[in-house]
C-alpha cells in the first residue's frame, strides 16, 4: 500500500461515510433536533412568564443539551468530509512532498488515522461527556496537524530543491 | 468509450502509446471536463452567493433575532406566555432562514471542491468514458439538486407535503444528497477497480506541472490549511466550551430577570447574548473560511496547465487569489474589534478571490475552445 493509495482510498471512503451520516441525520434526526432546540427554548421563557422558575431551570438545561448534541452532529459531517476532501487533494499532491518513502506512509496513516478519530471523537461526546470522547477528539486532531506540519515541511524541502 | 472525434482533442501532452487515450482527456464533454467547469462554476455560484448573503442578508437577519429574541424576554417580564411563544417562532423562523442560507453556500462550494477533485482522480477511475461521464452528470445534477433545495425550505415550508416535520424542498435536497453519493461511492468503485486491475498510473499533464503559480498556489493553500487547523484547535481548546457555557449561563439569566421582571437585566443579558453570538460566529467563520480557500488554493494549483492565460497573469490571478483568501478570515476574526471596517475588508478579500477564480475559470474555458476548434489530426499540446 502506498501513501497515495492510503489517502485517496481513505479520502473518498471517509466522503462517503461523511455524506451517509449526513444524509441520515439531515432525514431522520435534524429537524426533530431542530424543534426539540426551539420547544425547549420556548418552554423555559413561557415559565418564566409564569413564575414557575424550575420549570425554567429544567428547560434551559434540556435547551442546553440539546444544543450541544446538535452542534456536534453537524460539525462530524462538516469535519468528516472537509478532512476527507483534504485527504484526496494530498493524495494527488503527495508527489510533491520530497520525504523518504516509510516517513510518507507514517504521515498518510497519520492523516488517515486522524480524519477519521476527530469526528468520531466528537459524535461520541453526543453519548458521553467523560474524557475519552475529548480525549479522542483531540488526539485525532493533533495526528492531523502533526501529519500536515510533516507534509508541509516535506513540500517545503522540494521547493527548495 | 470516447468515440474517435473525441480522441483528436486532448490537451495533455502527446500522450503515452500505452495510456488509455481516454485517461487524461479534457475532450468536449469528456467526464474530466464536465466537473471542472461543473467545479468551479459551483464554487463561483456558491462565492458570490455567499457574498450577497454576507453583504445584505446576514446583519439585517441577526439584528431581526436579535429583535424578537428581546420581545420575548420582554414578553415573558409581561407575563405574556403566549406572545412570548409567537415571539420564540419568529426567531426560529429568522434562524431558519440564515440556516437554509448558510448550507446552500457550504454545500454549493463543498460540492463545487469534490467535482474538482474527482475530475483530478479521473486517471485513476477504472471504469469507461460513457461510466464516469455518466456519474459526472449525475454529481452535477445532485449538486445542484441539493442547494436549491436547501434554499427553498424556508420559501416552500411544509405544503402539500406528505410527511409531518419535512417539506418537499427538504425531501428534493435529500435527494440531491443520495445522487451526489452514489456518484461517489461509482467513482471509488471505479477507483479499486482501477487498483485491482494493478494498472500503472498513467502520466498525466495536470500532476506533473511545477510552474511558478501551480507551486504558490499548493504552497500557499498548504499553509492556509495548516493556519486553520491551528486556529480550529486553539478555538476548540480555548473559546469552545465556554461559549457554550456562556450561552446556558446568558440564557437562564435573562430568563430569571423576566421572571423577577428586571428590566435592568433582561438588557444587559441581551446585549451580553449579541456580543457572544458575535463572537462565536466570526470564530467559526474564521477557521472555515481559511481552510476552505487554502483546499481551493491547492486544487487549483493543479490544474494551472489547462488555465490559458500568459504565465504573468497567471502569476498575478494565484497571487491574488491567496492574498483574498487570506484577507478574508483575518478580517473576518477582527469585525468584532473593528466592526464595519474590517466586514467591508472581509467582503473585499473575498471579492478578490472570485475574480481570481473567474479570472482561471475562464483561462480553462480559453484552453477548451482552443481545444475544440483543434482540426482533426492536429498535434496535441497547450498553447499558450
Amino acid at each position: 500500500m502506498t501513501a497515495r493509495k492510503i489517502l485517496l482510498f481513505g479520502g473518498v471512503a471517509l466522503a462517503i461515510i461523511g455524506m451517509s451520516y449526513g444524509l441520515w441525520y439531515a432525514v431522520f434526526a435534524e429537524h426533530q433536533a431542530l424543534d426539540g432546540i426551539g420547544h425547549s427554548l420556548t418552554s423555559g421563557f413561557q415559565a418564566a412568564a409564569e413564575k414557575n422558575s424550575a420549570e425554567a431551570g429544567n428547560s434551559l438545561q434540556q435547551y442546553r443539551e440539546a444544543k450541544y448534541a446538535y452542534d456536534r452532529q453537524v460539525d462530524v459531517h462538516g469535519h468528516w468530509i472537509g478532512l476527507a476532501m483534504l485527504l484526496v487533494v494530498l493524495a494527488i499532491a503527495f508527489d510533491h512532498v520530497a520525504l523518504p518513502e516509510k516517513l510518507k506512509l507514517l504521515l498518510a496513516w497519520a492523516l488517515l488515522f486522524g480524519a477519521a478519530l476527530f469526528p468520531l471523537g466528537v459524535l461520541i461526546q453526543t453519548w458521553s461527556h467523560g474524557a475519552l470522547p475529548r480525549a479522542t477528539a483531540i488526539l485525532g486532531s493533533a495526528l492531523v496537524i502533526a501529519a500536515l506540519v510533516g507534509v508541509v515541511f516535506g513540500f517545503l524541502r522540494r521547493q527548495a530543491a | 468509450m470516447t468515440d474517435p472525434s473525441e480522441r483528436k482533442s486532448y490537451i495533455a501532452e502527446p500522450l503515452v502509446p500505452s495510456a488509455p487515450a481516454d485517461a487524461t482527456a479534457f475532450a468536449r464533454l469528456s467526464a474530466r471536463r464536465l466537473l471542472t467547469l461543473a467545479g468551479i462554476g459551483m464554487i463561483l455560484a456558491g462565492m458570490i452567493f455567499g457574498d450577497i448573503f454576507a453583504v445584505f442578508v446576514l446583519h439585517q437577519n441577526a439584528a431581526r433575532v436579535g429583535t424578537s429574541l428581546a420581545a420575548a424576554a420582554r414578553a415573558a417580564a409581561a407575563g405574556d406566555a403566549a406572545a412570548v411563544g409567537s415571539h420564540f417562532k419568529d426567531t426560529g423562523a429568522f434562524l431558519e432562514n440564515r440556516g437554509t442560507k448558510v448550507d446552500t453556500h457550504v454545500h454549493l462550494i463543498a460540492f463545487g471542491y469534490l467535482a474538482l477533485m474527482l475530475a483530478l482522480a479521473q486517471p485513476w477511475v477504472g471504469l469507461t468514458e460513457t461510466t464516469r461521464r455518466r456519474l459526472a452528470w449525475l454529481l452535477i445534477s445532485g449538486a445542484v439538486l441539493l442547494p436549491v433545495g436547501v434554499f427553498l425550505i424556508h420559501y416552500v415550508g411544509l405544503a402539500y407535503s406528505p410527511l409531518q416535520a419535512i417539506g418537499w424542498a427538504s425531501i428534493f435536497a435529500d435527494l440531491g444528497g443520495l445522487m451526489v453519493l452514489a456518484a461517489t461511492i461509482g467513482y471509488l468503485a471505479g477507483i479499486v477497480r482501477h487498483f485491482r486491475a494493478r494498472l500503472p498510473l498513467l502520466p498525466d499533464q495536470l500532476l506533473r506541472d511545477r510552474s511558478a503559480p501551480a507551486r504558490w498556489l499548493l504552497a500557499g493553500g498548504l499553509l492556509l490549511v495548516l493556519a486553520g487547523f491551528v486556529h480550529g484547535a486553539y478555538y476548540a481548546g480555548v473559546d469552545l466550551y465556554r461559549h457554550e457555557a456562556a450561552d446556558y449561563k446568558i440564557l437562564s439569566q435573562m430568563s430569571a430577570a423576566a421572571a423577577t421582571q428586571n428590566q435592568a437585566q433582561i438588557n444587559q443579558s441581551l446585549a451580553e447574548y449579541g456580543e457572544l453570538q458575535g463572537d462565536k460566529a466570526v470564530k467559526i467563520a474564521a477557521h472555515a473560511h481559511i481552510i476552505e480557500f487554502g483546499l481551493l488554493a491547492m486544487l487549483l494549483a493543479f490544474f494551472q496547465p489547462y488555465v490559458q492565460l500568459s504565465e504573468p497573469w497567471k502569476r498575478r490571478w494565484a497571487a491574488v487569489l491567496l492574498c483574498g483568501s487570506l484577507l478574508l478570515p483575518v478580517c473576518v476574526l477582527m469585525e468584532m474589534k473593528f466592526g464595519l471596517l474590517a466586514g467591508g475588508l472581509a467582503d473585499l478579500g473575498g471579492l478578490l478571490v472570485i475574480l481570481a477564480l473567474l479570472a482561471m475559470w475562464i483561462g480553462i474555458l480559453r484552453s477548451t475552445g482552443s481545444i475544440d476548434a483543434m482540426p482533426l489530426g492536429a498535434p496535441i499540446g497547450v498553447k499558450r
